[in-house]
């Protein structure tokens, strides 16, 4: 595997002592690339009285250049990122103060409502794909229905999973929310999917033959609308896991859209 | 002093009895006991309701007391008593105690008090689910390595860390206790407990989080699964901790000045506490395991309505829906129940996921008898009945939520679901549980044809037999169906083996047979439960359940020849061969009996079952027996007694006494209560003879009189034998028994140095010397009428009683001699008249005797003058005494001088002197009371002006009043 490293995007808000600056930098390789960056003064110099003094300040976000605005997002490969800084200068004898926050980007939801695209699957030994021996499968029969595969990110996955059949019986029935992070550069591109969270929706061994609710709230933070740039790619996939007794692992995958309506 | 010659006024009784009466008045308008009429119907006001009719017309003096008024209707503090039984049981399990108005009138109208909380069962439960198994506690607590995250980090690094603190509980430090027994387990879960409660109030929220995730992991755990149930009630009382301390908390951070808490609505709740409380969720959304996810989000259910109006209505049916996931069946029908617990707390008015609950455990049943639920028992050794028992708490509390005010349609519906189980006995066990009784009973014949054919799973038929039997005990079933009811359900129960299934359940159905059969049916059950009972003593295990039988019995029978004519009812008895079983069982007999037997009976077998039944109570007093315990079996015994009567038949009635005090030696009390009887027993002879007796009756008072004599001496408290000798004795003049009389009066002088100075009180210990005065004085007043014995001297009893009087060792300074002596005084002179102020029928007193022989005046005259030279003298040795002397100096010479107006003859110059003497030592010291003083002046003014009283106006000139001075 090719070894394309990080990608970075680290929005930088310094508001420093009277001045913001706003740096967006957007790196490769180690180094964030930046989005904005801005500077502005919220109080003019003086003396600030004694007690507890409150400025307001409000200031827009405006990208540097042709840039694009990303949401927050933390991943492993992918990282973007809103900072704050306030800095205070203060006279020759006293050291400056300066304190850092993040803060979150949400985009605009788009408008516009999402056709819900419910996606209806059935998983038997026959269905799968990657199997070494496929005369060794006990044999089962899982059918489920997926709402949506192109999912509003304030909003949870659901759907439902239904054993028909299990001739082993079932330890547990997991969702497993990946993120695909793709990084291109120069060199080529590197696709890496990573686990962001793991639910398990079903313990032991269920009741054949009644539904079961598939339910997921996405994570903040780690998740995002999902995103294409000429540069890098997030996108996430959730995995419907169902793990037999004998520690048989059947795994679904589903590509998904996440989106911000 | 010089002797003083005594006179005794003379009396003319029926005169001054004349000259006393008062003058009948007619009643004015305003008499005081006329009742108070009310014409403003204000008053009325929060009285009775529906009565306003009568409040317009009060001004007739019938009604509108305006205290009646006030307290018929509902008086407040039972109000308040209701209220707040209602509100209990919502706050008992109610996941906050800082509760919303509006929430709690929506609640008091959803669930009444009439709904038994969780509470309650919790105990249960606790007592009823126990192992001796060793247990063990498997928590992956992320040690507290310093992972606090530096000041300066970012958001998304606090996240992280978060997380990974929260991922650390998954593989870090695994903290394994084996070896558990039950008690250490409910230790280690009372510890998490407190180390939740401290964790929060140090603002470790994660660390809390933590804790309660692991608890609720440990509900998915089923090894020992006999302790289950109580594992689920110790680990939910966590998560309701849990539940509690995150809605304080956000309610807190809502609650502004601005906005009381009782008009509450999402929309006021402000950014942060709804950002808070939306963390809380993602938080929990993010849990990987679905156990702990479930509970926890459960938990802080009612934390939804701070997002918005509809967030539990929407949360649970998908919580509801969560479940089906859980495999296990055991574990997934105890996260029903915690999530019905919660729901009825929090939205009871959301009956939908309560019954979609109830339709999903149906719809999952047969997971109960699933191959891994078998594997499971095989391994642990769990035999199947007792591993279906052990879903009951938890189906009973569903179908209890479910049926709650639910209407008749649907429980039809239920029931019929659950029919087309194929019946299931669990289920149906939980339906008769559940359901309100009068469903079950209305149907009572349809339930047992459905116990009948429904397959036994394991489940055991007597055990459903006891529910069902439970609700019939409540209501009724349609009169013709009970006889065929009672028969089916007895066939069944008759052939349990094990007594202890057998007699619960028996127990059970006792009542249904006492509520609607006669005697012979109980009987009939009562022998067939000691059949069952007997062998092999097995009754000695079940006293708690036989003991209940009775007590089901009892309220049924107020009639107690019925009762004991139930031939099985003593051999019934006879299985409680404890002690102290047996003193309860008797004693729960007596009090029902004092309680509803209303006329004396002379019955012979409710009087032998009872003689034995008290003596079993009496027998069982020994030196151990506390005060109290002594008290009320007397009581009890002393009800017997006074409840017995054979009518005319007085000497099977005295002979029933003399049984009695043979049996009742030990109690002291029923002593009492049997002299009184007899001496009763005598008066009523009296009463009906007329007062004069016949040979045959006079030969029978003098027994009576012989009972009290001979049972008194065995008496240890002295006043208790005194009083009683007086009594005695006056019953015996009554009935012209006077030697018993004399020997009465006289066995009670002898008794009085005997009396010690301080006795015990209810438990203090007190001077005697009150009582003894008090019995002296009701001693003196009898002996009146007593006649002197013809063998004996002149006054002899008066004087004995003197005599000891006089060397009776006194208490130190006390004057209470001085005043027996003055009150002997107006004795005196009463003897002295010609006629005397009372006598008795038939018996001469000595009036008739002596004829006021000038000898016999004035040997009571000399006695006179010894008693109040005796007490000048006294009144001397008081004035040289400091103050205090002085002060009792004053009130003595004051009561003497009282007797001396009231009953000597002041026309003699030197009695006169004595009085006036008196009346000024009185007053010497300025320790008389002025307005006694004055009054009594008036008083003596007022005698003056009567005829023939020219000498006591003379006197009163003479008396002057203390100066203020």
């Amino acid at each position: 595997m090719q070894k394309y490293r990080k990608q970075q995007n680290t929005i930088k808000v310094i508001n420093k002592y009277a001045d913001i600056e706003i740096k967006v930098s957007r790196e490769q390789k180690y180094e964030p690339i930046q989005l904005i960056s801005s500077n502005i003064e919220v109080v003019k110099p003086g003396k600030i009285p004694g007690g507890k003094t409150e400025i307001p300040f409000e200031f827009p976000l405006h990208v540097k250049g042709n840039k694009v605005l990303y949401e927050t997002y933390h991943g492993v490969f992918v990282n973007i990122q809103y900072t704050l800084r306030c800095d205070m200068k203060r006279s020759l004898l006293a050291k400056d103060l300066t304190k850092t926050c993040e803060f979150m980007v949400h985009c605009q939801p788009q408008n516009g409502k999402l056709q819900p695209s419910p996606v209806d699957f059935t998983i038997t030994p026959e269905t799968l794909q990657n199997v070494r021996e496929r005369t060794a499968l006990p044999k089962f029969m899982i059918r489920g229905r997926l709402d949506a595969t192109s999912c509003i990110i304030t909003q949870p996955l659901t759907g439902e999973l239904t054993v028909e059949m299990s001739e082993v019986p079932i330890k547990s029935i997991e969702l497993q929310l990946v993120r695909v992070e793709t990084c291109g550069c120069a060199e080529g591109y590197a696709r890496d999917a990573t686990e962001i969270q793991n639910i398990q929706i079903a313990e032991g061994a269920v009741c054949h033959s009644l539904p079961i609710p598939i339910y997921m709230v996405f994570p903040r933070l780690f998740t995002c609308p999902t995103l294409e740039t000429t540069n890098f790619k997030v996108e996430f996939e959730v995995n419907v896991v169902i793990v037999l007794h004998d520690d048989h692992l059947i795994t679904e995958n589903f590509p998904l859209k996440l989106c911000r309506v | 002093m010089a002797a003083v010659h005594w006179h005794s006024r003379v009396r003319r009784y029926e005169a001054e009895l004349q000259g006393c009466r008062l003058e009948a008045v007619e009643a004015g308008d305003c008499h005081p006991f006329k009742p108070i009429t009310v014409t403003d119907s204000k008053t009325r006001k929060g009285g009775r309701k529906g009565s306003t009719s009568s409040s317009s017309s009060s001004s007739s003096s019938t009604a509108a007391d305006p205290l009646s008024s006030m307290l018929d209707g509902t008086d407040p503090l039972s109000m308040f008593a209701a209220a707040s039984a209602s509100e209990t049981p919502a706050l008992s399990h109610s996941t906050s105690a800082g509760e919303l108005g509006r929430r709690r009138r929506e609640k008091e109208e959803e669930v009444g008090p009439d709904f038994e909380p969780w509470s309650a069962k919790r105990g249960e439960i606790l007592g009823r689910f126990t192992t001796t198994e060793k247990l063990s506690i498997n928590l992956f607590m992320g040690s507290d390595k310093g992972k606090a995250s530096s000041p300066g980090s970012t958001v998304s690094e606090k996240v992280r860390n978060r997380l990974e603190e929260l991922d650390d509980m998954e593989e870090g430090s695994q903290r394994e206790m084996l070896n558990l027994s039950q008690q250490d387990y409910v230790n280690r879960i009372e510890e998490l407990n407190q180390s939740l409660k401290e964790a929060w109030s140090s603002d470790q929220k994660v660390k809390a989080l933590k804790i309660v995730i692991q608890c609720s992991k440990l509900l998915s755990d089923t090894s020992v699964i006999q302790f289950y149930p109580s594992k689920f009630v110790l680990i939910t009382d966590i998560l309701d901790t849990f539940g509690r301390l995150v809605y304080e908390r956000i309610l807190s951070m809502c609650s502004d000045a601005s906005t009381p808490p009782d008009t509450f609505s999402p929309d006021c709740v402000n950014d942060t506490a709804k950002e808070t409380c939306l963390n809380w969720f993602f938080k929990i959304a993010s849990i990987r395991e679905l156990v702990p996810r479930l509970y926890v989000e459960a938990a802080i259910l009612n934390c939804n309505c701070f997002l918005s109006k509809s967030g539990v209505q929407e949360t649970l049916p998908r919580l509801t829906a969560m479940i089906r996931g859980i495999g296990d069946p055991l574990v997934a029908v105890y996260a029903r129940a915690y999530l019905c617990r919660v729901g009825m707390a929090v939205a009871p008015h959301l009956k939908e996921s309560l019954n979609k609950n109830f339709f999903d455990l149906l719809a999952s049943f047969r997971q109960t008898h699933s191959d891994s639920v078998q594997n499971q028992l095989v391994l642990q050794r769990v035999e199947v009945p007792v591993y279906l028992t052990l879903y009951s708490p938890a189906i009973h509390w569903i179908l209890q939520c479910v049926s709650y005010r639910a209407p008749e349609a649907l429980l039809t519906e239920m029931m019929d679901r659950c029919r087309k189980l194929g019946n299931n006995a669990l289920l149906l066990n939980s339906v008769m549980w559940a359901f309100r009784a009068e469903f079950v009973a209305a149907r009572a014949t349809d339930f047992i044809a459905m116990i009948k054919d429904c397959d036994e799973a394991g489940f055991p038929k007597h055990l459903l037999f006891g529910s069902l039997g439970r609700s019939l005990a409540c209501a009724d079933p349609p009169e013709n169906e009970r006889l065929s009811i009672l028969n089916e359900a007895w066939k069944v129960i008759t052939k349990v083996r094990s007594p202890q299934d057998y007699i619960s359940c028996a127990e059970i159905w006792v009542e249904f047979t006492c509520r609607h059969f006669t005697k012979r049916e109980v009987n009939t059950v009562l022998s067939d439960i000691i059949k069952h009972m007997t062998p092999d003593r097995a009754f000695e295990d079940t006293y708690p359940q036989l003991q209940s039988v009775i007590n089901k019995i009892l309220p049924h029978f107020h009639d107690f020849s019925v009762l004991f004519s139930m031939e099985r009812f003593l051999p019934f008895l006879d299985m409680f061969q404890k002690d102290s079983v047996r003193v309860e069982v008797c004693r729960s007999i007596m009090e029902v009996f004092i309680k509803h037997q209303q006329e004396p009976t002379r019955d012979p077998v409710i009087l032998n079952a009872l003689l034995h039944v008290c003596k079993t109570m009496h027998d069982s007093v020994n030196a151990l027996t506390l005060d109290d315990e002594k008290r009320s079996i007397s009581q009890l015994i002393n009800g017997f007694i006074r409840m017995v009567s054979f009518g005319r038949d007085f000497e099977q009635q005295l002979s029933f006494c003399v049984e009695a005090r043979a049996t009742f030696c030990n109690l002291e009390p029923v002593l009492i209560q049997l002299v009184h009887t007899v001496n009763q027993l005598a008066m009523e002879t009296r009463r009906v003879m007329k007062g004069s007796h016949s040979r045959k009756t006079g030969a029978f008072v003098r027994a009576c009189a012989a009972y009290s004599f001979i049972t008194i001496p065995s008496l240890t408290s002295i006043f208790s034998r005194l009083n009683l000798y007086l009594l005695s004795g006056q019953v015996a003049l009554a009935n012209q028994c006077l030697s018993q009389a004399d020997a009465f009066f006289k066995a009670a002088v002898s008794l009085l140095p005997e009396v010690p100075r301080v006795i015990g009180v209810e438990g203090k210990l007190r001077s005697s010397e009150p009582f003894l005065l008090d019995f002296i004085n009701n001693f003196l007043s009898t002996l009146l009428v007593v006649p002197d014995h013809p063998e004996q001297a002149v006054l002899y009893l008066v004087r004995g009683l003197l005599n000891m009087v006089q060397d009776y060792t006194w208490e130190e300074g006390s004057d209470a001699k001085v005043r027996v002596y003055i009150s002997a005084l107006p004795l005196l002179a009463a003897m002295s008249q010609e006629t005397y102020l009372y006598s008795i029928p038939k018996v001469d007193s000595n009036e008739t005797l002596y004829g006021s022989d000038p000898k016999f005046v004035a040997e009571i005259n000399k006695l006179c003058e010894t008693l109040i030279g005796q007490v000048l003298d006294h009144l001397k040795s008081l004035g040289r005494e400091e103050a205090a002397g002085v002060r009792k100096q004053s009130s003595l010479a004051f009561s003497l001088f009282g007797c001396l107006l009231a009953h000597g003859n002041l026309q003699n110059n030197k009695l006169n002197q004595l009085a006036i003497n008196l009346w000024n030592l009185s007053h010497k010291h300025g320790y008389c009371e002025t307005r006694t003083s004055v009054r009594t002046l008036e008083h003596i003014k007022q005698l003056g002006q009567q005829p023939g009283m020219a000498h006591i106006s003379d006197m009163a000139l003479r008396l002057s009043l203390q100066s203020r001075a």
